[in-house]
C-alpha cells in the first residue's frame, strides 16, 4: 500500500464495512454513508487512485534509490571532505542500495529535516528514511511509520572531567548538569535523579553549544545529552582528552531507519539488509575475506551468502543479497567502526551497540 | 599699528588634508581619536584570529586545536564545497561558465551608456536565464543531467537570489498594475494573493512547498525540490515588491496620467512610456532593499533540506574528521564575510545604476 492515505478513510474509500467497524457506535448508518461519500471525494481530489506499485518494482525500474538522510549529524550522515555523505544511516542506505541494486552508490541522499521527513516517507518522495529517528510507539503507530529494524542504540548519558574523579553516574549526586531546556533531556535527567533519591542542579540553556560551552567553562559538573552527541560535542572542545563519556545511559534512543507501513516486502527487505550486517559480524564474515567465506563449509555461512538456498528470492531479491551487502558496504562492526568507532574521529565505544554475545544487545534473528 | 595677522591656516597637501577633515575642532577631534582609538581595540585582535594566530597547515581538526584562532586548512579543503556543494566535479565548469557569462552581461550593464543598454539587456534577461537553466540542469544538448539535489553552496544561494530577484520584479510590476487596475476581478485577485503571501511568514510558504505540495500531488508525481522552494520564494518577494512599485505609482502626480491621455496614448503605452519609468526609478532604492532582503533570506531553504551555503558550512562542521574547537567559528566568520560582502557589492551596483537613471534629472 503506497498511496498517501487520509487518516478518517479506509484504504478502500467505498468499502463501507470498513468503516462500519470502526465508527459502529460513535455514528449513526447515514452519517457514516455521508462520510464514506465525502472520502471517496476527498480521496479523490486529493490523491487519485494511481497504480499500486511496490517500492521494490519503483526503485528498481528507476536504478537508484532515494533515500532521506539528516541535514548533518556527525557519525551518521555528513559530507566528507570529497562531499560524499558517510556515517551510520548513510551505510543503511547503500546497504539496501547493494541488496537491491546491486550497487552500493545508487544511492540519491536527499536531506530532509525533522518537519518534512514523514511527510516525505508518505508521500512516496523519498523510498526510505535514514536519519537518526528513535523508533517510538507513537510513530509507529499514529504517524504510519514502520521501523523495521534497530540500528543503533542511544540514549542518554553525562560528560564529566577526568579529573573530576567520577566513575559512574551514582558519583553525580549533589552536581551541577548543565543541559538543555524544553526537551526530553530536561525530562530524562529530572525523571533519574529523583527516582533514584539523588539531588542535582539543573543548568539549563537554550542551544546544546551554550550548554557545552558553560560545562567547558566550570559552571556545571556534569553535561548531558544523547551519547552519540556527547562524543561529537566532545571533541569541540579545546582539551577533549580532558573528558569523559560515563558508560550509563539513562533513556532509551532506539535509532531506526524507517519505511511506509502497508508495503510488506520493503519493509522485509530493509529488515534483513541490517539484519545482514549484524549476522555477518556473528559469523565473522567481513568485506575482505567475503569471497573465501563462499567456499566455507559452515552450512550457516553458505545459506546466508546465498551459496545453498535461496533466501533472497522470497523478498523479491536475488540468492546472493547478502553476499553484495557484506561486499560492498561491510558487516556491522566494519560500519560502526568507520563510522562512530575508532576507526573515526569519534571513537564511541560499541557499548549496547556491541552483539549480543559480546555484551550488547544487538542481535539479528537467525537466517534461515 | 595693526596687530600681527596670524599666520595661515595649512590648506594645502597632507598636513592640510588632515587639519581640515580630522581636527578642524573639539568635536572632530574628539571623534577622531576615539575612532582611531577604536581602531586600536579591533583591528590587532581579529589580524591575530585571523592571520598571525592562525592555523595554515593540516588535513583534520587535530592541526586546529590548542588555540582559539582561524582554521585556514579546513577553509582551504572544503571551499569548493562551499562553492558548489557537491555538484559532480567534472561538470563544475559549467557552472563557472553560467557565472562569467553573467558577470559579463550585467557589469556593461551597469556602467556602459544608454546605447548599448537594449542588446545587453535582451542578453542577461532572456538569454541568460534560459542559457544558466540549461548549463546547471543539463539533460539537454549533449550535457549530463545534474538532479538538484546535488546542487549547494553558495551557488545555490545565487539561484535562490538571482531566481528571486528575477522573478520578483516583474510579477510584482504586473500584480501592482493588477491592483490598480478598473476591472474588479484582476484588482481582487491582486489583492487577495498579495495580503495572503504578505500575511505569512517567509518560513511558512517554505514549509507549504515542501511539506504540504507533496501530499497534494498524486503519487508518483513530484516537483523539484529546489524548484518548489524557488518558487515560493519569488512569490513572497513579489508581493513586496508589488506594494513597493504601487508605492511608485501612487507617488506621480496625476497630471502625468492625464496627460499621456491628452495625447492619445492607451493604457499600455501610458504605464509603459510615462509611468512606469518614472515609478521605478523613485522607488530604486527600495527595490535595492527588498533585493538584499531576499539575499539574506535564501538561509531559511536550509530548514526544507535545501543545501544552500549556510547549510553546506554547517554540514562541514559535522564532519567527525573537522569536528574541533576552531573550526565551527571559522565557518562562520568565512559565512559573515561572504553575505557581507555580497550585500555590500549589491549595494554599491544599485548606489551606480541610480546613479546613471537619474543622470536626466541632474543636468536639468
Amino acid at each position: 500500500m503506497e498511496r498517501w492515505r487520509h487518516p478518517v478513510c479506509p484504504a478502500d474509500p467505498l468499502d463501507i464495512s470498513l468503516l462500519h467497524d470502526d465508527f459502529e457506535t460513535a455514528l449513526p448508518k447515514s452519517k457514516m454513508k455521508f462520510l464514506a461519500i465525502a472520502c471517496f471525494l476527498c480521496a479523490s481530489i486529493v490523491v487519485p487512485p494511481v497504480a499500486r506499485a511496490g517500492t521494490l518494482d519503483k526503485v528498481k525500474a528507476r536504478g537508484m534509490l532515494i533515500c532521506s538522510v539528516t541535514e548533518s549529524t556527525p557519525g551518521f550522515a555528513a559530507p566528507n571532505d570529497k562531499g560524499v555523505y558517510v556515517g551510520l544511516d548513510a551505510d543503511m542506505c547503500r546497504a539496501v542500495a547493494a541488496a537491491v541494486l546491486n550497487d552500493a552508490n545508487k544511492v540519491t541522499f536527499k536531506i530532509s529535516t525533522t518537519a518534512n521527513r514523514f511527510t516525505w516517507l508518505q508521500s512516496g518522495e523519498v523510498d526510505l528514511m535514514s536519519r537518526v529517528t528513535t523508533f517510538s510507539m507513537a510513530r509507529n503507530t499514529t504517524v504510519g511509520v514502520d521501523f523495521p529494524a534497530i540500528l543503533y542504540f542511544d540514549g542518554q548519558g553525562f560528560m564529566v572531567r577526568k579529573s573530576a574523579k567520577i566513575k559512574s553516574v551514582n558519583d553525580l549526586n549533589g552536581a551541577t548538569v548543565c543541559l538543555q531546556s524544553g526537551t526530553t533531556t530536561e525530562l530524562n535527567a529530572a525523571d533519574y535523579f529523583r527516582a533514584h533519591g539523588m539531588k542535582y542542579e539543573p543548568v539549563t540553556f537554550q542551544r546544546p553549544d551554550e550548554a557545552l560551552h558553560a560545562y567547558e567553562e566550570g559552571r556545571c559538573d556534569t553535561y548531558t545529552n544523547d551519547v552519540s552527541s556527547l562524543w561529537a560535542l566532545k571533541l569541540k572542545l579545546k582539551i577533549a582528552g580532558d573528558h569523559l563519556v560515563l558508560p550509563e545511559i539513562i533513556s532509551k534512543e532506539p535509532l531506526a531507519p524507517g519505511v511506509r507501513q502497508g508495503d510488506f516486502q520493503w519493509s522485509n527487505i530493509v529488515r534483513w539488509s541490517l539484519y545482514a550486517m549484524l549476522t555477518a559480524e556473528e559469523l565473522g564474515v567481513n568485506s575482505k575475506n567475503v569471497d573465501q567465506m563462499k567456499a566455507s563449509a559452515n552450512a550457516e555461512i553458505r545459506r546466508f551468502l546465498g551459496v545453498d538456498g535461496d533466501l533472497g528470492q522470497s523478498m523479491g531479491l536475488t540468492g546472493d543479497w547478502a553476499y553484495r551487502i557484506i561486499k560492498q558496504v561491510g558487516n556491522y562492526a566494519e560500519i560502526y567502526d568507520r563510522d562512530l568507532g575508532k576507526g573515526s574521529a569519534l571513537g564511541i565505544d560499541r557499548g549496547l551497540n556491541a552483539l549480543w554475545k559480546d555484551g550488547g544487545i544487538q542481535y539479528a534473528p537467525p537466517i534461515r | 599699528m595693526d596687530a600681527p595677522r596670524p599666520a595661515p591656516v595649512l590648506h594645502t597637501g597632507f598636513a592640510g588634508w588632515v587639519h581640515q577633515n580630522l581636527f578642524a575642532g573639539p568635536v572632530d577631534t574628539l571623534l577622531t581619536l576615539s575612532g582611531m582609538g577604536l581602531l586600536w581595540l579591533l583591528v590587532p585582535p581579529i589580524a591575530d584570529y585571523l592571520f598571525i594566530d592562525a592555523f595554515w597547515t593540516g588535513s583534520n581538526a587535530t592541526a586546529c586545536s590548542g588555540r582559539t584562532a582561524f582554521c585556514w586548512p579546513f577553509l582551504n579543503v572544503r571551499l569548493t564545497q562551499f562553492i558548489y556543494g557537491t555538484y559532480p566535479l567534472e561538470e563544475r565548469w559549467r557552472v563557472n561558465l553560467a557565472a562569467v557569462q553573467g558577470v559579463l552581461f550585467a557589469l556593461p550593464l551597469v556602467y556602459a551608456g544608454p546605447k548599448f543598454r537594449k542588446p545587453l539587456m535582451l542578453a542577461l534577461f532572456i538569454y541568460w536565464p534560459i542559457s544558466t537553466a540549461l548549463l546547471l540542469t543539463g539533460g539537454l544538448i549533449g550535457l549530463t543531467p545534474v538532479p538538484t539535489n546535488l546542487w549547494g553552496g553558495f551557488m545555490v544561494t545565487l539561484v535562490v537570489a538571482l531566481f528571486g530577484i528575477g522573478v520578483s520584479l516583474p510579477l510584482g510590476i504586473a500584480l501592482a498594475l493588477a491592483r490598480l487596475s478598473d476591472l474588479p476581478a484582476i484588482r481582487w485577485l491582486s489583492v487577495g494573493l498579495i495580503e495572503i503571501i504578505r500575511g505569512v511568514p517567509l518560513i511558512t510558504i517554505l514549509f507549504m512547498a515542501s511539506l504540504m505540495l507533496p501530499i497534494f500531488l498524486p503519487n508518483g508525481m513530484s516537483v523539484d525540490g529546489l524548484l518548489r522552494v524557488l518558487v515560493g520564494f519569488s512569490l513572497f518577494a513579489a508581493a513586496y515588491m508589488a506594494e513597493i512599485i504601487r508605492g511608485g505609482l501612487s507617488a506621480l502626480p496625476p497630471g502625468q496620467a492625464e496627460a499621456a491621455k491628452a495625447l492619445g496614448l492607451g493604457y499600455w503605452h501610458t504605464m509603459g512610456l510615462i509611468l512606469l519609468p518614472q515609478a521605478l526609478r523613485m522607488v530604486l532604492p527600495n527595490i535595492v532593499n527588498t533585493f538584499i532582503a531576499l539575499f539574506k533570506d535564501t538561509t531559511l531553504v536550509m530548514i526544507v533540506g535545501i543545501m544552500d551555503l549556510l547549510g553546506v558550512v554547517q554540514a562541514a562542521n559535522s564532519d567527525p574528521n573537522w569536528a574541533g574547537p576552531n573550526t565551527q567559528p571559522t565557518g562562520y566568520v568565512f559565512l559573515g564575510m561572504v553575505f557581507w560582502l555580497s550585500c555590500y557589492l549589491m549595494s554599491r551596483l544599485s548606489a551606480r545604476m541610480e546613479r546613471q537613471f537619474n543622470q536626466n534629472q541632474r543636468t536639468r
